[in-house]
């Protein structure tokens, strides 16, 4: 085993860690604040100048109260719940790409922690099992709100995750491989031959699914209904004081730090910004690094816009939307872009010589990504 | 014994142990966490066998969908020791002798299995990897694969038609 790369590969969770954690910190900051932008109020501004010092007061305030357990809850369920909420949230981040490779240390680091070449689908089943903290923390208070809410929160998410995984299909189909490196790299630049390259320009109708899906599971408003205070006082969280439900809180808003990089990473071109060629090594990389966050918190201003503009659907509008109207709009846009990357790649040419057996097809896709990465190193634009 | 084995050791003894208790522990609902933990360590086997793809799938498919559902039912019964059901004596031998015949076929069909060891590949490193597999799915084993994918529709449509016939009869 390298030591070097072991060190690396450290740093980096080390530094992903706290960087979710102070981030997922001033999103609830920048929630109140947005909150009271859009309601013309002032928000929280007494800790610190604008407040920025509200969330350490409001962490600080957490981990002095008092740690309560119901007494008919199962112990042991009621404390892993919020841990297993914090755990899988944190752990999402270990497959997106933050940005190009950086020269350090004479070493060629890459700032992703697992380039897996299933990548896409690690995100995915993250999402799944990351309802496991609320069901289980949900059941273990021994409450029939937190129950409701532990019910409601599982069938949402299995709903949804169909939608958003036909949706990702057709990111995978446009980019051909499951890794995020590879189809953050499929998306160079901004314009390439007379189009534009990010994905969100390909797939207008996949990135809406995409969008609406991800705002679902992350149990946002207008699809809280995990948490929906006017019926279920809650939810979940009901039974939880000081820092278990700060932890819970905590995990929401990691969540959406990081499914926004998800979207931006999957339709927005992640670290590729207009005009990039003209940069190259360490430069390169840290405006990559900044673009990421910048479209990252352009998400995060939109997904909180939207839960201060609309109201909560009604439970049986939630279903209804996830099962009659994104499945099938999922499907039928899968098909057509399906059948038009088939196209593209000349399998329904009648041309004696453009038809490839299958596994000679592979080939010439990875012809096509070779002829493909050569016109993006060779146009500059 | 070189460290991989001794991670490929700890884990098997893992997945066992945690499979035992989702047969030994009392409460349903802990039952089913165990299994979800079992899925999460099989997952972790796979990965030691270079199958990334197979790994993720079944957590995805497994953990992430599966055992939520089971989860939801359960919680949803509301199952505890007063409203257990009694299962008489001539239940628990049915059961035993249920479960100790297929124990005897899983062995018959094991001990003809080849030991190989856990490091080495057939091809090399990249043999559970995706593109191999989806390359194996779609020339040497389509048929079977596109077979289970008719199945899988038929089971689908009976589901909803079941739950239709029954909407139907409440109306």
């Amino acid at each position: 085993m390298d030591t070097g790369l072991l060190i690396e590969k450290i740093v980096l969770i080390v530094l992903l860690f706290a960087v979710s954690l102070g981030v997922a910190a001033y999103l609830t900051l920048l929630e109140r604040k947005v909150a009271a932008w859009m309601q013309d109020r002032i928000g929280p501004d007494r800790a610190g100048k604008w407040g920025l010092l509200q969330p350490l007061a409001d962490g600080g305030k957490l981990f002095f109260k008092e740690d309560f357990i119901p007494a008919n809850a199962d112990r042991f369920l009621f404390i892993i719940g919020p841990g297993l909420a914090m755990g899988f949230a944190m752990m999402t981040s270990a497959v997106i790409p933050w940005g190009p490779n950086i020269q350090a240390f004479g070493r060629d680091i890459a700032l992703q922690v697992a380039d897996v070449n299933i990548g896409i689908l690690y995100i995915m089943a993250l999402s799944s099992v990351a309802v496991y903290g609320i069901m289980i923390g949900g059941w273990a208070s021994n409450n029939k709100y937190s129950l409701f809410s532990a019910i409601r929160a599982s069938s949402q998410m299995i709903s949804y995750e169909l939608a958003m995984g036909i949706a990702i299909i057709t990111v995978v189909l446009m980019s051909g491989s499951l890794s995020l490196r590879e189809i953050v790299d499929a998306q160079h630049g901004f314009w390439n031959d007379g189009y534009f390259t990010w994905n969100f320009f390909k797939q207008p109708i996949g990135f809406i699914v995409f969008f609406v899906c991800t705002v679902a599971e992350l149990n946002r408003a207008p699809f809280d209904m995990a948490e929906c205070e006017s019926e279920l006082i809650t939810g979940h969280h009901t039974e939880y004081g000081s820092m278990k439900m700060g932890f819970f809180l905590f995990a929401e808003y990691v969540h959406l730090f990081i499914g926004s990089a998800v979207i931006s990473a999957l339709y927005f071109g992640g670290y590729n910004f207009p005009f990039m060629d003209y940069f190259s090594g360490n430069t390169l990389a840290i405006l990559g690094v900044l673009a990421f966050f910048v479209k990252t918190g352009f998400f995060i201003f939109v997904i909180m816009w939207i839960r201060w503009t609309l109201p909560r659907f009604r439970y049986d509008q939630l279903m209804g939307l996830g099962w009659k109207k994104l499945i099938p709009i999922s499907i039928v846009n899968m098909v057509i872009t399906a059948v038009a990357v088939a196209f593209a790649s000349g399998w329904f040419s009648t041309d004696k010589k453009d038809q490839t057996e299958p596994a000679s097809a592979k080939m010439e896709v990875v012809a096509d990504k070779q002829k493909l990465t050569l016109n993006q190193s060779t146009i500059k634009h | 014994m070189s460290s991989i084995e001794i991670i490929a050791l700890a884990l098997g003894a893992l997945t066992i142990a945690s499979a035992l208790m989702v047969v030994l522990s009392m409460h349903p609902v802990r039952s089913v966490l165990y299994l979800i933990l079992t899925f999460f360590l099989i997952s972790a086997n796979y990965v030691l066998l270079n199958a990334q793809f197979l790994a993720i799938v079944n957590i995805v498919v497994y953990a992430g969908a599966i055992m939520v559902l089971f989860l939801f039912v359960l919680m949803l019964l509301n199952l505890s020791k007063d409203n257990e059901p009694r299962a008489s004596n001539i239940m628990k031998l049915a059961a035993s002798l249920a479960a100790g015949a297929l124990v005897i076929v899983l062995v018959a069909a094991l001990k003809d299995a080849i030991y190989l060891p856990v490091v080495e590949n057939v091809q090399g490193n990249s043999q559970g990897l995706v593109e191999n597999l989806g390359q194996l799915l779609f020339t040497k084993y389509v048929l079977p694969f596109e077979t289970s994918s008719v199945l899988f529709i038929a089971a689908m449509v009976g589901a909803v038609l079941l739950s239709k016939k029954e909407k139907q009869i409440i109306d």
